[in-house]
């Protein structure tokens, strides 16, 4: 083991910088998953049929194909349609097609919005209708009751289930390394193994870090249950 | 253009190849470690505790770089250091099963613990005081019930563990992740190539769900079902 290659400047900076593009990833994934999660959500135990349907079939295709294949689909894929390359040089959304920090980030909001959909609606669908009789004989209005009642209790109840997600995350931007142009944890350890030939120490470094990361944020997520779930436990004597 | 949907149809065999080779690893992993972690020796349950919280915690795609290139290295260490002027280098697609075994078996761990756990104690002590050596127990009463206990988190497990398959292409392994960018690579046009292979995922994961729902209602048969 020759661990000294790991610890120079020049390799603490790269796995540094990998650090902050694994963090913005995940942070600005799951910031975007998050909206488009509860939006989906809704449509997903809304009224509309129509809406059920489209969005049901959306979560199927993005929990029932791999990650890789949705990063590769977004960056290798979008690219190749002319109406995409119509419209990238110039045309402001569109530009942003050719960086592959965008592009992985639209694939890992795209992805967490799918599963954390399916987990909110299962936690609304089982709020107890007496709430909601109650809230509606208050007279509240349908928004009312779904951000008064519904919404506060479902999210608690998401709880436990998305920090298992956002575990999950974590690990998927490792995923990022396989898009050329971005240099996450695993790409600074793969380019620190391509430098000095040292597989064991550089991927066992970045182990390291997302290990570190992980409890992290388990730590973080035992807080918050502690928080936001407290009324559940046995009271304390 | 049709070749290429060919091979990559092709490529698909060698996907469920490594995720059934890679299934049977891990259920084997898990079932030792579920052992280990509720043996009231340390020494089984320590390492085993230890197993399934480091691995849950490292992505896929490092522990696969990990085994892939290093094992590829310590091995031929180990023969220079034996003397043997032999290099070796290490077969992507049995990397690629040990990792995903590997990894997938401190999921499966904690399945079948939970499993074994939620088989009341009375029947075991019935068991004991029927004479049952530990190992007829385990034959008779644990095991049987285990499997419908454990369904459940199989499935979940096992959905993933498919979708982890195409990490393998990134160690080189030629399965349909793999073909599917050669072959975007080659046409320049990745869009129809990625989007076949997604279906194709789609297809495995959908027959895998059906034949597991239809296992889950066997094993569930004559229990009662509360509904609210």
């Amino acid at each position: 083991m020759n661990w000294e290659v790991i610890f120079t400047p020049d390799s603490l900076a790269m796995y540094g910088e990998g650090i902050l593009t694994t963090l913005g990833l995940l942070f600005a994934s799951l910031a975007a998953g998050a909206i488009l999660a509860l939006i989906f959500a809704l449509a997903l135990t809304g009224p509309s049929l129509l809406l059920q349907r489209i969005v049901g079939a959306y979560t199927f295709v993005i929990r029932g194909t791999p990650l890789l294949i949705q990063v590769y689909l977004i960056y290798y894929g979008l690219a190749q349609l002319e109406w995409i390359q119509a419209r990238w040089d110039t045309i402001w959304p569109w530009t942003h097609f050719k960086e592959p920090f965008f592009c992985a980030l639209l694939a890992f909001s795209l992805n967490t919005a799918g599963y954390t959909a399916e987990m909110l609606a299962g936690s609304i669908r089982e709020t107890n209708a007496g709430e909601i009789e109650a809230a509606q004989s208050f007279g509240m209005s349908r928004f009312q009751v779904l951000l008064r009642v519904v919404l506060p209790s479902a999210m608690r109840r998401t709880l436990p289930a998305y920090s298992n997600e956002v575990v999950m995350m974590l690990q998927s931007t490792s995923l990022a390394s396989a898009v050329p142009g971005l240099l996450d944890v695993t790409a600074a350890a793969s380019r620190i193994y391509s430098d000095f030939y040292l597989p064991f120490e550089a991927y066992l470094a970045a182990a390291a870090i997302y290990l570190v990361a992980t409890f992290c944020l388990i730590g973080f997520f035992r807080l918050a249950e502690r928080h936001f779930l407290g009324y559940l436990g046995p009271r304390k004597g | 253009m049709t070749a290429y949907y060919w091979s990559i149809l092709h490529g698909a065999l060698l996907t469920v190849g490594v995720s059934l080779a890679a299934l049977l690893v891990s259920a084997l992993l898990g079932m030792v470690g579920a052992l280990a972690k509720l043996s009231h020796r340390a020494v089984f349950r320590v390492p085993a505790t230890l197993y399934t919280t480091v691995i849950r915690g490292i992505p896929d795609l490092v522990l696969m770089l990990l085994v892939y290139y290093g094992g590829t290295i310590g091995i031929n260490n180990l023969l220079e250091l034996a003397g043997s002027e032999a290099t070796l280098d290490l077969n992507p697609f049995f990397a690629g099963v040990f990792t995903l075994g590997f990894i997938y078996g401190a999921y499966m761990t904690e399945t079948f613990r939970g499993a074994m756990l939620a088989i009341p104690h009375g029947q075991m002590e019935a068991a004991m005081a029927y004479g049952m050596s530990p190992r007829q127990a385990f034959m008779r009463i644990t095991a049987p019930q285990m499997l419908r206990y454990a369904l459940p988190g199989f499935t979940n497990n096992w959905l993933v563990l498919i979708k982890a398959t195409a990490l393998v292409s990134l160690i080189g392994l030629q399965e349909m992740t793999y073909l599917a960018k050669q072959a975007s690579a080659a046409t320049r046009s990745p869009f129809a190539f990625f989007l076949f292979t997604a279906g194709l995922f789609l297809v495995y994961t959908w027959v895998s769900l059906i034949v597991l729902r239809w296992l889950n209602a066997r094993y569930s048969l004559g229990t009662k079902r509360v509904t609210l």
